[in-house]
């Protein structure tokens, strides 16, 4: 009882960190699923089938791929406009600082159905009420993903202790030689986990995306609208699929961290 | 480490151009065709085009039909999303802050796993996800039954399709946008400052309203404002979990932009929704006195 | 510490015309009229330096007084506002810092985390495109005792590791001139003495220029040929350790190196080499050499080790200097030394320092005594000096 007591809220906070993979466990649980009707929703038999026919499913496989090619699209645009970003914002000074931090802070705390609304108006009243599609997709992604990147890339760069670059000159690097080898390499880190974060952003993004898709088929469109016709069990497939991937990268490279400060020891 | 020497000159223009101008593009622009859009005069049609007549009325029809309560039960789209963004934030307030405060203060080594593992979940698709939330709530399913065998839910009693079912996933699914700016703020603080609250005779409870709790106000600010906005806007909840007593202003304001191509109206209801965010935040970022959140 | 600021006048400018070298064929660093600000803010101003070829240099004073802004002008990490810096015989006053044959060891040794050791040390010579970088990198590690380390991550080693890392990588490019950054603030006592007898060693193996900034004035005595004071942007007083130490120029290298005891004096005369003052009533001389008082008043200076106390009447060995009418307000017992604090009949307490050599007696509070000095080692300081200036607080660093 009194370990109870003790480790009270150690508990609670585990408990509810179990709650977040509840549905995990469900979305897996489900890929093994054998329906017995394609509207009920519910587990009925075991089956590897969905695993072995992945793309059984009409059209899945097709709206996987889109999201695929324009998560890597917009996460290239986003990376190399925010890494650049970042670097005026900590390196440089100029007028107009602030209010450009507050820019980049406004998308991430914006609903998504008003950015995604109103870029609709702003497409619609250009005149390419008729393009929606890949492009329009393409656009928004690389607008909202812009903000984490930068974020993410300042908040690693703005750690970065800046006498390294003067011990580099100091040791006949030219200001060039000194960013790749030296400034370059310690931000990498930064950029690669800002990088992953724009790309499952910008996968799993749906209310932005439906607005501004016109007849473009992402994946996560695909899934809402077969919530309507009746879930093929494929979508958990690539649902547990998409967690081992972020699991594997994401605690990998933890444990690479954790196994380097072993080396220390 | 020496102070960092910021650059001037034009570089730091030119690097941060390309960013600069994508957001105000795609970002700041769209808001004015939103708010024009919202003017359209409501005759015209994707096909014609829209004429610009400053159409207040817009905003009349649009309040009349959404924004009007019914009753007490029925609020009408935009009041209920304000209510159940407000009701899933304070779930995730406290879940959150829990969770945050444990894995500053009690994880140990763990620490930086655990953080980990909080974000893990939500690498995968939110809308499969929500699904099995259908599942796990479903009428048969182990959890009605077990509410059902301990009187909390009558003998017919469901979840789904009920208020309840959309906050739980509005609290789920913005949990981490709770957990992540708190953990930031908690993560701070000074353990020696509650070691000398004890060692001036406070107990374990007062010590956290009168040290812990105050310090890490930035997060909770930040916290409860990263929640709260999307909250508002998100319909997927209400329309996968919940029935159309349950809709949420962002769904119609999608239905009004794709299905009903009632683009003035749509427009006006977006306005209006961000008008109402923008105010509520506004007076709680007042009352609660922290401005640095940026 | 309390640096009480100087007063509108300069400090002390050394006395006598300077000898400076000409600079285009100088064989050394020559720093001439070297100035930097910030906006209103001076750091350093019109500084004039020679520091030969090969020599062991230490720039010393306390935090803020414009050594650490010399140095980095001298690596070329900062531009001067106003001055030149030139290196034997050639202007580098503009070059940039990868252009010039100058290595710095930074104050946090500023070692690439991302790089081994070896890399660290190869860095240089990679830049530079250098063949045979093995040999030299293994080489330069084992002269800093450091080859079993060689791919090891700059985090993985101790502080005095890491410190020595630095050195290594600074000295394998054979600058013409090493600039130190307060390179041992971050060591322990013990290490930090073993260090400064190392980093003197291997300076006298190499033969190369060494500038060592730091606050702290034992180690720049203990490890410097030449030491150079400097306050509020300027240089009070340059030359050998003992020459500082024994004859003071100025108030604050009186006080910053070591301590002194400071008497209020008027001028009563001066010979050709002996200068008469009235201190308090009590006639002292003061050899002409080590007396640096331009008008008629001066503060008499003597350091706590040089004077000898005595009961009253009791003779002491210093024929010339006796001041009657002491009582021992307080006794610190340190060991090697017993530090007494003497309040004198004008009301200011002198700091005696005697030698626990157990032939004399221990004075205890209360008892009346009698000081004495040969007058040799006394000095004559600028009466419109600060008293203060230069004194550190027991319990500040340094």
């Amino acid at each position: 009882m009194r370990y109870l007591r003790k480790h009270l809220v150690l508990i609670l906070g585990l408990l509810i960190l179990v709650y977040t993979f509840v549905p995990i466990f469900v979305v897996v649980l489900m890929s093994f699923n054998d329906p017995a009707s394609k509207l009920i929703y519910r587990f009925d038999g075991f089956t590897l089938a969905n695993w072995r026919h992945p793309c059984g499913a009409e059209d899945m496989c097709s709206s996987v791929v889109t999201s695929v090619e324009i998560g890597l699209l917009s996460t290239l645009g986003a990376t190399i406009l925010g890494t650049l970003a970042a670097f005026a914002l900590v390196r440089h000074d100029f007028h107009g600082r602030s209010s450009m931090n507050l820019l980049i802070f406004l998308p991430m705390a914006a609903p998504e159905i008003v950015m995604g609304s109103s870029l609709l108006a702003l497409f619609v009243g250009a005149g390419f009420a008729g393009q929606l599609g890949f492009w329009t997709i393409l656009i928004a992604h690389i607008m909202f993903c812009l903000s984490f990147v930068v974020v993410t890339v300042r908040s690693r760069l703005a750690g970065m202790d800046d006498t390294l670059e003067q011990a580099a000159m100091d040791l006949y690097a030219t200001p060039r030689q000194t960013f790749w080898r030296v400034t370059f390499p310690l931000v990498f880190p930064g950029i690669l986990g800002a990088a992953l974060l724009s790309f499952s952003l910008s996968f799993d993004d749906f209310i932005v995306t439906n607005l501004n898709a016109g007849q473009t088929t992402t994946f996560p469109l695909y899934v809402w609208g077969a919530a309507q016709r009746g879930v093929p069990m494929q979508v958990n497939v690539v649902g547990s699929v998409m967690f081992l991937v972020s699991v594997v990268i994401v605690v990998g490279g933890e444990l690479n961290s954790r196994r380097r400060m072993r080396a220390l020891a | 480490m020496a102070e960092m020497v910021r650059r001037r000159g034009r570089t730091g223009y030119l690097l941060l151009l390309p960013a600069a101008l994508w957001l105000f593009v795609f970002f700041v622009v769209p808001f004015y065709s939103l708010v024009a859009t919202s003017l359209f005069d409501p005759g015209g049609s994707d096909a014609k085009g829209y004429d610009m007549t400053y159409h207040v009325a817009n905003y009349w029809t649009a309040l009349k039909h959404y924004g009007k309560p019914e009753s007490w039960t029925n609020l009408g789209p935009l009041l209920r999303s304000l209510w159940y963004g407000a009701i899933a934030t304070g779930l995730c307030l406290v879940l959150g802050y829990v969770l945050a405060y444990a894995i500053a203060f009690k994880a140990g080594r763990w620490k930086n796993l655990m953080l980990v593992l909080v974000i893990a979940p939500f690498f995968t698709s939110f809308l499969i996800r929500t699904l099995s939330w259908k599942l796990i709530l479903a009428d048969d399913g182990f959890v009605v039954n077990t509410l059902q065998a301990v009187h909390l839910l009558g003998s017919d009693g469901r979840l789904l399709a009920t208020p309840v079912a959309v906050v739980a996933g509005l609290t789920y699914n913005f949990l981490p946008f709770m957990v992540l700016p708190l953990f930031a703020s908690i993560d701070k603080i000074d353990h020696r400052l509650i070691e000398a609250a004890s060692d001036l005779y406070a107990n374990p409870i007062r010590a956290f309203f009168k040290v812990t709790w105050p310090l890490s106000l930035p997060g909770v600010v930040s916290g409860t404002l990263l929640t709260f906005i999307p909250a508002v806007g998100d319909y997927i909840n209400a329309s996968l979990l919940g029935s159309p007593n349950q809709r949420m202003i962002g769904s119609v304001i999608q239905q009004q932009f794709t299905e009903a191509h009632n683009y003035p109206v749509a427009g006006a209801l977006s306005v209006v929704m961000m008008t109402l965010i923008v105010a509520m935040v506004l007076f709680y970022v007042r009352r609660a006195g922290t401005e640095e959140l940026l | 510490m309390s640096q009480v600021a100087e007063d509108a006048a300069s400090p002390a400018p050394p006395e006598g015309p300077v000898e400076l070298a000409d600079a285009s064929s100088y064989d050394g660093l020559a720093l001439r009229k070297l100035a930097k600000h910030y906006g209103a803010f001076q750091a350093v101003r019109e500084l004039d330096l020679d520091v030969p070829r090969g020599s062991f240099f230490a720039l010393l004073g306390p935090s803020g007084c414009g050594k650490t802004t010399t140095l980095r002008m001298v690596a070329g990490l900062e531009t001067p506002s106003a001055g030149s810096i030139t290196l034997s015989g050639n202007d580098i006053t503009r070059t940039k810092p990868y252009q010039r044959p100058v290595n710095t060891v930074f104050q946090s040794y500023a070692l690439f985390p991302h790089l081994d050791i070896y890399e660290n040390v190869a860095f240089g010579l990679r830049r530079r495109k250098k063949r045979d970088v093995d040999a030299q990198v293994r080489e330069m590690l084992a002269l800093v005792e450091l080859e079993s380390q060689a791919r090891k991550k700059p985090t993985q080693l101790s502080g005095g590791q890491q410190q020595r890392v630095a050195l290594a990588r600074a000295l394998i490019n054979s600058p013409e001139v090493l600039l130190l950054d307060e390179p041992l603030g971050a060591l322990d006592l013990k290490l930090r003495r073993s260090m400064q007898i190392e980093l003197k060693r291997i300076q006298t193996d190499v033969g190369r220029t060494f500038i060592h900034v730091t606050h702290d004035q034992e180690e720049a005595m203990t490890m410097a040929d030449t030491v150079a004071v400097m306050n509020h942007g300027v240089i009070e007083q340059m030359g050998a350790p003992t020459e500082l130490y024994e004859n003071p120029r100025s108030t604050f290298v009186a006080n910053f190196l070591g301590q002194s005891n400071l008497i209020e004096g008027t001028i009563t005369g001066r010979d050709a080499d002996l200068v008469s003052v009235d201190m308090h009533g009590i006639p002292v001389s003061i050899p002409a050499g080590r007396s640096h008082a331009p008008g008629d008043k001066g503060w008499v200076g003597i350091r706590p080790e040089k004077v000898l106390i005595g009961n009253e009447g009791e003779a002491l060995d210093a024929p010339g200097n006796t001041i009657p009418g002491g009582v021992v307000s307080d006794v610190s017992f340190v060991g090697v030394s017993t530090q007494y604090l003497v309040r004198m009949p004008w009301g200011q307490e002198l700091q005696v320092f005697s030698q626990n050599t157990g032939r004399t007696r221990i004075f205890t509070v209360g008892d009346k005594v009698e000081l004495s000095w040969r007058p040799e080692y006394a000095f004559l300081l600028d009466a419109a000096q600060d008293a203060s200036a230069g004194a550190q607080r027991v319990d500040a660093d340094g």
